[in-house]
């Protein structure tokens, strides 16, 4: 495995990277800042708002997750979107994704609404999933592939496409191992380089630094910032990591209780709440109560998981 | 048609990597086999029904089948709870091929379970009645498999996790197996018991196996393939249904 950054591996691919470092020129350094500080993406093409989500309100029995929730992402921004455990962030991108319906509400993602353009949705965006969604016992590769030929790319489009991502994320030289081999840093690359595969128009990133180190994050980031700049692609995040968010998103969101409480660049909010980190104003307006999740299934299955796996 | 194709060739990858599940499948099947074939063999001669090995052989490679089935189906929990059900679902492919891809995948798995059963059987003293019909006796396997596979999804895609599989165990795995013939032959039993096996979908299942292996069937081979056929139609629809359902 690799120590340092694409920047500094595969130059032609990724010239570009956010970390200040001495290989950068200063005009990319200025521009690097310029974002950092949250500023207006690259693109001139502003007002295209490519995620449209008006009045969303999503019931389960008497629960309200999300109430009338309304926001929009512009074309080829990155755009955070925070909130404490049980906030309605999950539910939100569910619906986004296509994985929930409404309970009411309108959404659209790339101009395609979310109830009855559900292909076309799904063709516009790639998502990395909270857990990892990777098939344990098949290679990396097989992984890409099956991918692929979910999204009905042609066969020579595809192993061409495959070959080039898996370079660019580092794998390819692991492409025979089986995924159940990898370390949650090559497994996080490989589910990246699997929602680009179809070449979507918005990625959704559900806290996909989550529980890596610090120079796999880093190196998450500039890659998936370079993929922003060169690619044009929208990026819509969430994180636990508020240091993170202030240093990448251009603009974000914070939904509490169901219900939106903030939006702006982090410079507004941060100005809005008069202190001097997004931290800060993140616990500003949501308060400092710990929320208490309670353990899924899902947890209770990871649990077990080793013993039924031998 | 490429999302079915996919789907079948990943439950087969997956079945043929993990050597141990394969192989650990095996042992239970080949223990009933020796145990109770040579165990009960004597008695069986002895009330004049002739040899028992004969007799519950296919019986055995139906519970070769019957377990795997049911556990390719139930994989969808697995596959629930650790995500790549979330993969498939967020694709531009339709729920229904999705199902059936994942369903021929497990049937094919469950029917290739059988053959190797059936081999060993073989070693153990099996004589199949008529060579000619053994490729007969694949189909037989084959819908065996299918009914069980779509049985297994649709309880998969109404549980979230495992707390449930030692419910379904108990209550759906073993008394199907039990209750259906493949140990003792259905002429003769107490009325509530025969009433059971004769609702029973594996029991025609045991019994067209029974009948095109070892030349001896109960309800007739018609009846059998008839019943069998409708009982799979019926669960594929029912755990399309339920697969189309399920949220995640």
């Amino acid at each position: 495995m690799s120590t340092g950054f694409y920047c500094e591996r595969v130059p032609n691919l990724l010239h570009l990277s956010c970390e200040p470092s001495r290989s950068s020129s200063m005009a990319e350094q200025r521009f690097c800042k310029a974002k950092v500080g949250g500023s207006t993406p690259l693109s001139g093409s502003m007002n295209e708002q490519i995620i449209e989500v008006k009045e969303l309100v999503k019931r389960f029995d008497d629960l309200v997750a999300v109430n009338k929730v309304s926001f929009e992402v512009a074309k080829g921004e990155i755009f955070a979107f925070l909130g404490p455990n049980g906030a309605g962030k999950s539910t939100t991108i569910k619906i986004l994704t296509t994985l929930l319906r409404a309970t009411s509400g309108e959404v659209r993602v790339n101009g395609f609404n979310v109830s009855d353009g559900q292909d076309e949705v799904r063709r516009s965006f790639g998502i990395v999933f909270q857990d990892p969604s990777l098939d344990d016992e098949l290679t990396a590769w097989e992984n890409m592939e099956l991918h692929g030929v979910l999204y009905g790319l042609q066969k020579i489009t595809r192993r061409t496409r495959i070959e080039e991502l898996m370079k660019i994320v580092e794998l390819w030289d692991r492409k025979d191992d089986l995924v159940k081999n990898f370390s949650g840093g090559m497994k996080r690359r490989l589910e990246i380089a699997r929602g680009l595969l179809h070449h979507p128009k918005v990625l959704f990133l559900d806290e996909p630094t989550l529980g890596l180190d610090p120079q796999t994050r880093n190196h998450i980031w500039s890659y998936i910032q370079n993929l922003n700049r060169t690619e044009g692609i929208t990026i819509f995040f969430t994180t636990h990591y508020m240091e993170e968010a202030e240093r990448v998103a251009q603009r974000v969101a914070v939904i509490d209780h169901g219900v939106i409480v903030a939006r702006g660049t982090p410079e507004e909010l941060k100005a809005q709440a008069g202190v001097a980190t997004l931290e800060d104003a993140f616990l500003k307006l949501t308060g400092k109560t710990i929320r208490d999740n309670e353990a899924t299934s899902a947890d209770n299955m990871r649990m077990h998981s080793r013993v039924w796996r031998r | 048609m490429n999302t079915i194709y996919i789907l079948w060739l990943r439950q087969l990858k997956r079945y043929f990597r993990s050597r141990s599940r394969l192989v650990g499948s095996l042992g239970q099947p080949l223990l009933f086999l020796i145990a109770l074939g040579f165990g009960f063999g004597p008695i069986f001669e002895k009330a004049g029904e002739g040899s028992y090995l004969q007799f519950i052989a296919p019986g055995i490679i139906a519970m070769g089948i019957l377990f795997t089935a049911l556990f390719s189906g139930i994989e969808i929990i697995w596959d629930k709870q650790f995500g790549f059900l979330k993969e498939t679902m967020v694709a531009p492919v339709s729920r229904l091929n999705i199902m059936i891809g994942r369903t021929l995948g497990g049937a094919t798995v469950a029917t290739v379970q059988g053959i190797i059963v059936f081999v060993l059987t073989l070693f153990v003293g099996f004589k199949p009645a008529s060579i000619a019909l053994v490729p007969v006796a694949f189909v037989y396997m084959f819908l065996i498999a299918l009914l069980f596979t779509a049985l297994g999804t649709a309880i998969a895609s109404m549980l979230d996790d495992m707390q449930g599989f030692q419910l379904i165990m108990n209550f759906v795995v073993m008394p199907t197996f039990f209750l259906s013939g493949a140990l003792f032959p259905l002429q003769g039993l107490p009325e509530a018991i025969a009433i059971v096996a004769k609702f029973n979908p594996l029991s025609y299942g045991i019994d067209g196996l029974r009948g095109v292996l070892a030349g001896a069937s109960h309800f007739g081979l018609h009846i059998d393939l008839l019943v069998l056929s409708a009982a799979t139609g019926i669960l594929v629809v029912v755990g399309s249904y339920l697969f189309s359902k399920i949220e995640i």
